[in-house]
């Protein structure tokens, strides 16, 4: 039994210092060496493009409605998934419909995923159904021609991913900083 | 069309894991895989082992239990000391006893349950050297403990039954670092962050809104997350944070890494007791159950959300998208939810709390059945073979012989030691599910309250149990009494089943081997596949069957109905 220990004390040290430091700090340098811009979060100067923002009323184009669940934690860092409503639960009718009313005073018209929190609470994007919903809303609000933010959107449709994978999406940061742009 | 060709690529990379993973396996645990040698020498050397030198079922036991008892100590006082350790740029406190105790076990035990949220409350330190640490040594443990039950099987007249010290490092430097290390650049490479700096703080000129993102060294520990069939992620949210799963490619890859060994065991296996298609037969039942499962979930997925649709403002024409992300939707999050039940991982991409109430049984029947389609690393093999044994019995109790498996004689110790294996998990769930409902501090815990309350409590035991992981997450785990009753539930789900499988390991591999007879029933055919499916199936509807009428089959059927 004393062998035991000795040997799964010892062992427990080498693994700790080959898979806890030597790994992960290796795969850092290598990562910031040939991924610097994603390993250090796809930075801009607006936020991440992958971690969402609440862009609220019709002068951008919306989100998920993450924000209104977002909680944070020590030093005000997000702190993502908090937000689990079971799918018969009154709380989460009551906070779509609250959500999709207010939408509709903006002029939106309320989609699925425009209504409903996301898993990460950071969803950074939206779908180009989803963008094609918010057109009224914006062109009324900043005096833009639908047909030249129904241009915008279509120019901001990220596809298949290699062709086939998962589905077509709308960065909403990248949709918004393109907006700022056309005036 | 797209998910198609989706299902068509991990199929592809599956199928050449299983023949050529699962070979290299054999050839690492037996010895024949030597290129790593200048590494593996020095530690033994370190360590005084004679890797030639061979145990006894009893003392590779020991061994393991040892070792995982220093992890879990190990891993206790990093967490809970780590506001006194380097690399703790939020300046985080330590983590509570009741609390590390938890995550202890968890890691150890291959479960990866957790019950806190690790951007606001684990160091970078503790990320690393604590929990990637246990993610890969608990699953080179669960691999070697399936080389051994295997290597009972290929033996004959043996005392023992391998080297424990041997096949944990082996399988760490030959298997889990490689393949981590090169998928953990991908993932980098798609968008998850890996960095030392800090969380970032960030001041959009635009909205005038400013946020603190959290990041760290991220990326390549969700490659051993995932290929270890761990589960436990950095960020609370798991894979559906974009900065763990950034794309629907690096959930792909998740779900190839998550597969690849448990599927290429079955080959080694088969290698390695001489006759491939054994290991097919039992490929086949897990390949069966995972796309009955797979596709219901996926079809409940499709559907659209009970609470959403009563609040008749929206028509959910893309399915529930209710806790999930744009960029997967409610078949990739299916597959991805569905290959982290069904084996030990318990990853998510969304939240399996707001799944529709079939998707959630789906989710939560998946464990139920002993995860074993195809299971953890190590641990699917070793828990299937447990079911193939009682299969053979009771295939044995209807042709009225002795039952016989790869030759040796299933006699009443090895039945008894099998049914133990397979009941150990039912039992602690019920048992302690039943111990929750009747207590104030686990009645408190769901954060639903009606049928769904109930169903989170379930899920939790189930889970912990299975050393899973997953959760409906809307219970509040982080009290005194689930974090203590959860991880007995881990202890006992992982070592009161490895503990009968290496004295199987032992009985058996001292057996003789006979010849197949006349009357030898055969286990390499289809129909063994679908007995042993049938198995599988009636242990787990028996025993869970009440229980999950309580929880989401009363929610389906409750139309109308919010609570």
């Amino acid at each position: 039994m004393l062998l035991h220990l000795r040997r799964a004390v010892i062992v427990s040290g080498i693994f700790l210092i080959m898979c806890g430091i030597v790994y992960p700090l290796i795969g850092t340098g290598l990562s910031q060496l040939v991924f610097k811009h994603q390993a250090n979060g796809s930075l801009t100067q607006y936020g991440s493009t992958l971690i969402g923002q609440s862009w609220k009323g019709p002068m951008w184009f919306q989100g998920r409605p993450d924000g209104t669940v977002l909680t944070t934690g020590p030093g005000g860092v997000i702190v993502s998934g908090t937000n689990q409503p079971g799918p018969r639960s009154k709380s989460l009718e009551q906070s779509v419909a609250k959500v999709a009313q207010v939408l509709k005073v903006e002029g939106v018209i309320p989609t699925n995923d425009l209504v409903t929190t996301s898993g990460s609470l950071v969803d950074p994007d939206i779908t180009p159904h989803d963008a094609y919903a918010q057109i009224k809303a914006v062109a009324s609000a900043r005096s833009i021609p639908a047909a030249t933010l129904r241009r915008l959107v279509a120019s901001q449709i990220h596809g298949k991913e290699l062709g086939f994978m998962g589905r077509d999406y709308i960065d909403v940061l990248e949709l918004n900083v393109a907006l700022s742009h056309l005036q | 069309m797209g998910y198609f060709w989706s299902i068509l690529l991990v199929l592809a990379v599956l199928a050449i894991a299983w023949r050529y993973l699962g070979s290299y396996m054999a050839g690492v645990y037996e010895g024949r895989v030597t290129y790593l040698k200048w590494v593996e020498r020095p530690i033994y050397r370190i360590l005084s082992v004679d890797p030639e030198a061979e145990q006894t079922w009893q003392r590779y036991a020991g061994a393991l239990i040892v070792f995982s008892a220093v992890a879990i100590l190990v891993t206790y006082l990093l967490v809970r000391f780590q506001g006194s350790l380097p690399l703790n740029p939020q300046h985080l406190k330590g983590v509570t006893p009741a609390l590390s105790w938890n995550t202890a076990v968890s890691f150890a035990t291959n479960t990866n349950w957790q019950n806190y949220a690790g951007e606001s409350t684990m160091s970078y330190l503790s990320q690393m050297a604590a929990l990637t640490v246990q993610q890969f040594v608990s699953a080179s443990v669960g691999i070697a403990v399936a080389i051994a039950l295997v290597r009972g099987f290929a033996r004959k007249g043996s005392s023992t039954i391998g080297n424990f010290w041997v096949d944990l490092v082996r399988g760490v430097l030959y298997i889990l670092i490689p393949i981590a290390f090169i998928s953990g650049l991908i993932f980098v490479g798609q968008g998850a962050v890996q960095t030392l700096g800090g969380p970032v703080t960030i001041h959009n000129a635009l909205t005038g809104a400013t946020q603190v993102i959290p990041r760290g060294p991220v990326g390549f520990m969700e490659s051993i997350k995932e290929l270890g069939t761990n589960g436990g992620g950095f960020f609370n949210a798991n894979g559906s944070h974009p900065f763990e799963n950034p794309t629907p490619l690096t959930l792909l890859l998740s779900v190839c890494l998550i597969l690849i060994i448990p599927v290429a065991l079955t080959y080694t296996f088969g290698q390695m007791v001489g006759n491939r298609r054994q290991g097919l037969t039992l490929l086949a039942a897990m390949a069966v159950i995972f796309g009955v499962w797979l596709g219901f979930t996926s079809y409940a997925e499709s559907h659209p959300n009970p609470a959403v649709a009563h609040a008749h403002v929206v028509h959910q024409a893309n399915g529930n998208m209710v806790g999930k992300e744009v960029r997967f939707g409610p078949r990739l999050t299916s597959l991805y939810n569905v290959t982290s039940t069904q084996t030990s991982t318990g990853s998510v991409a969304g939240a399996s709390d707001s799944f529709t109430p079939m998707g959630g049984f789906g989710l939560m029947t998946g464990m139920m059945l002993g995860e074993v389609t195809p299971g953890g690393v190590g641990s699917g093999l070793y828990t299937i073979l447990l079911f193939a044994l009682i299969t053979v019995f009771i295939g044995g109790l209807m042709v009225g012989r002795t039952p016989e498996y790869l030759g040796k004689k299933i006699q009443s110790k090895e039945v008894k030691l099998a049914a133990l294996g397979v009941l150990v998990m039912p039992i602690t769930v019920l048992v302690l599910t039943a111990i929750a409902m009747s207590i104030h501090a686990g009645r408190v815990g769901p954060g639903n309250s009606g049928p769904h309350g109930f169903s989170e409590i379930l899920y939790a035991f189930t889970s912990q149990a299975n050393n899973n992981g997953s959760a409906f997450a809307g219970l509040n785990g982080n009290t005194a009494f689930y974090n203590i009753a959860g991880g007995i539930a881990m202890l006992v789900g992982r070592f009161a089943i490895i503990v009968p499988c290496l004295a199987l390991a032992g009985l058996l591999s001292a057996k003789n081997i006979v010849p197949a007879g006349l009357g030898t029933f055969k286990t390499d055919t289809p129909l063994f596949t679908g007995l042993l499916i049938g198995v599988i199936l009636i242990v787990g509807g028996l025993t869970f069957f009440p229980a999950v009428s309580l929880g989401p089959i009363v929610e389906q059927l409750s139309h109308g109905k919010l609570f």
